[in-house]
């Protein structure tokens, strides 16, 4: 024990050895908290919008103004020709073109109708579709306006709303327990491995192999500084979005402690055994990034709801442990919910963690070649 | 020139001299396109609906009719209790609830307004405002079918709309991110094995062989960058032919101008990754400060969320981002077929920020120790 104790410090001294590394580790949550939070966002905002107007009367006039003062828009470009739109398009000036045909106004009002065109740049396709329904309700507006008495009836159908859990509709409550995954898997499988890999690849890892400690203290002390350091950065991500966002813990906080540490352990077995197939620093870091990271990021749900992807993925998701660990952190703390609404997930988790230990533990090789 | 093709020579037998790495540089833009595309994206196809109908009249009946008409809604639960619903809604086996009171169909026959009750699960804000919007249209088509039994047809709105979404009229979302993931891919590739390629021969001691010969700084920055350069495109070529073959995406653009902004780009990236690496001496360190930079590049590129919609500080600090500018060309190229001219910003600033970085990365390494 004492031995191992020993072991375990000597893994820390290295840890704390590279400064930067330590920097980085606890400062990359909080920059991602804060790009999350207010960087990162869908909604429409100052989007350019040019007009080609070939009547320019008061109505045309009054239109543009309405949109362009909506605050969702900012005018770019008056256009003369339709050759112009084309070109305004293709230098990406702006995301849509609004047309007024001439005489606008002359016909609204002695035919009753005009003509409106919106081109909208479908090369982005949120934002576009976004562009041409604000547009088109501002517009729907004007024709209310316009019609006035005419339909004074009131919606005969009223409905009332309520947001669930998220009531000032905040994106940060779909980031958070994404970020939280992410970081874990970055230290706890990237670190792991990368240190174990380390090892091996300068040959020092003989030198650990013939010491009087046991290949399974040697992993254990290499992976528990990690599992530390892990655990302080959960709760330094927890604080830091309450800091910030008001973002609450509303269910048990021990539960979801003890959920992290779950799934600490699951990545640290992931890490282990990444390390022992791979023979080098860069294939551990290979390994990681486009075996963990890549999914974790885009195929957990955590950015690109799994319930818009095609069915296949649903399937592919299923054997990903982020996946799981990001409905325990949402159940618990923004649903608030019991064990009883994660046991299914923790159960998997649990699963996946001894079969990645197994495997770990047998692919482990005592012997260099 | 002649030192600068045998450096060359010698990084290529390197790199591909690791199998593991040697198959990934290739297998990995086969696996992304296919995999990562589809499943990347914020298209919302279908939501489902609990529905608690009290009421149980011909009139909620007809409300119901008409939400299962629309393709968008599902109503795979019909709760009898509040409770019952708000379960579901807990477990996520429903993203809305409807709640249709008693007396509704009453109210309707009375011509007096009536009212439901909509409860939304609000984690994902963007998925809950836009289901939202979607089952406030049905409610309102239903009203408009009611209002004109009774009142007869209103008329017409006077101002039409029509709309089209150029260069993608369907609004198909894989023409969207598939540039982008390329842009992804070529930078991952380029930038994380450059760097670890030169911090290896740090960490293993091998510079200093280099260091003693007279090759000079500009030839050993330039051998680095070389092959990672040709690796970057050849990886592009392959990512746009899968992109090509498996979802049709159009090529609108001239392929000469994707692959120099391609290019221009990856200098950038190469320089930034050799000068970070001048600053760390394990790779473990150049690992996590690339991945700092990585993250935020990535995420702040717009290639999920549109550029317009972040704060005046982050659009400022996007300026030196070059991920951004890679970014724009892919698309617009690719989709609008924007021309040299269109894209000379872009073009021009790329240059700008390959010429400062690698400026820096020549600088900072030392030949001497």
């Amino acid at each position: 024990m004492k031995r191992f104790l020993g072991f375990v410090r000597k893994e820390f001294l290295h840890i704390f050895r590279d400064f930067r590394t330590l920097i980085i580790l606890f400062g990359l949550p909080a920059v991602m908290i804060v790009i999350f939070g207010y960087v990162v966002s869908t909604d429409l905002k100052n989007a350019d919008i040019a007009f080609l107007d070939l009547s320019k009367d008061d109505i045309t006039i009054d239109l543009s103004d309405r949109i362009c003062s909506s605050g969702f828009f900012s005018r770019t470009d008056h256009l003369s020709r339709y050759d112009d739109i084309d070109r305004i398009l293709k230098k990406g000036k702006a995301k849509a073109v609004v047309i007024f045909g001439e005489h606008f106004g002359r016909n609204l009002i002695s035919r009753g109708e005009a003509n409106v065109s919106i081109i909208a740049d479908g090369s982005e396709p949120n934002t576009a579709t976004l562009v041409v329904n604000y547009i088109t309700a501002i517009i729907s507006d004007f024709n209310r306006e316009c019609a006035g008495e005419i339909i004074t009836e009131a919606p005969v159908i009223t409905a009332e709303v309520r947001m669930f859990y998220n009531p000032a509709l905040q994106s940060q409550y779909m980031f958070v327990p994404g970020v939280i995954t992410m970081i874990m898997i970055l230290i706890c499988a990237l670190m792991t491995s990368i240190t174990l890999t380390r090892e091996k690849e300068f040959g020092t890892m003989e030198v650990l192999l013939v010491s009087p400690l046991k290949p399974a203290q040697i992993i254990l002390g290499k992976v528990t500084p990690y599992f530390f350091l892990s655990f302080i950065n959960v709760n330094l991500i927890i604080f830091l979005s309450w800091l910030i966002f008001k973002l609450p813990v509303k269910g048990s906080f021990f539960l979801l402690l003890a959920e992290s540490m779950l799934y600490i352990l699951l990545s640290l077995s992931l890490g282990i055994l990444i390390s022992s197939i791979s023979k080098t620093m860069q294939q551990a870091i290979f390994a990681s990034l486009l075996g963990l990271m890549l999914p974790t990021v885009l195929l957990s749900g955590f950015i690109f709801p799994i319930e818009n992807m095609p069915e296949i993925y649903n399937w592919i998701s299923a054997i990903l442990p982020p996946r799981y660990f990001i409905v325990i952190i949402k159940n618990i703390m923004i649903k608030g919910t019991g064990f009883g609404f994660v046991s299914k997930e923790t159960l998997i988790l649990t699963g996946m963690t001894f079969l990645c230990l197994a495997a770990a533990i047998r692919s482990f090789k005592i012997r260099l070649q | 020139m002649r030192a600068i093709l045998f450096l060359v020579r010698k990084e290529f037998l390197q790199i591909f001299r690791d199998k593991l790495i040697g198959k990934a540089i290739f297998a990995v833009p086969v696996v992304q396109m296919l995999i990562l595309v589809p499943a990347v994206t914020f298209e919302i196809k279908s939501s489902e609906i609990c529905v608690i109908d009290i009421d149980k009249t011909s009139e909620s009946r007809g409300l119901l009719g008409q939400l299962e008409g629309s393709t968008f809604f599902k109503i795979p639960y019909m709760a009898s209790s509040e409770k019952e619903a708000n379960d579901l809604l807990h477990e996520d086996k429903c993203d809305l609830i409807l709640q249709i009171p008693s007396g509704f169909g009453k109210d309707l026959g009375l011509g007096r307004p009536a009212r439901v009750m909509v409860s939304v699960n609000a984690i994902n804000a963007m998925t809950a405002q836009l289901s939202w919007a979607y089952l406030n249209g049905v409610l309102r088509d239903y009203n408009r079918n009611i209002v004109t039994d009774k009142v007869g047809l209103i008329p017409v709105s006077q101002i039409q709309i029509t709309n089209r979404y150029w260069y993608n009229e369907t609004l198909n979302y894989n023409y969207f991110m598939l540039p982008g993931i390329l842009g992804i891919l070529v930078v991952a590739i380029a930038f994380l094995l450059a760097g670890l390629n030169l911090v290896k021969e740090k960490e293993m001691g091998t510079i200093e062989q280099i260091n003693v010969t007279p090759v000079r700084k500009y030839q050993f920055i330039l051998a680095k960058m070389i092959p990672f350069l040709i690796i970057g495109l050849v990886d592009l070529a392959i990512g746009l032919a899968i992109g090509k073959v498996t979802f049709h995406i159009p090529f609108e653009g001239s392929l000469l101008l994707m692959f120099l902004g391609a290019a221009i780009f990856m200098v950038a990236a190469l320089g930034l990754a050799l000068f970070i690496s001048s600053f760390s001496g394990t790779q473990q360190q150049f690992m996590f400060v690339a991945f700092f930079f990585l993250i935020i590049f990535i995420l702040m590129s717009g290639i999920f969320t549109p550029i317009e919609s972040m704060p005046a500080w982050a659009q400022k600090i996007d300026l030196a981002n070059p991920v951004v500018y890679l970014m724009r060309i892919n698309r617009m190229v690719m989709l609008k077929g924007s021309t040299f001219s269109d894209l000379s910003r872009e073009i021009y600033s790329l240059v700008g920020i390959a010429v400062v970085f690698t400026v820096f990365a020549v600088i900072r390494y030392r030949k001497t120790a």
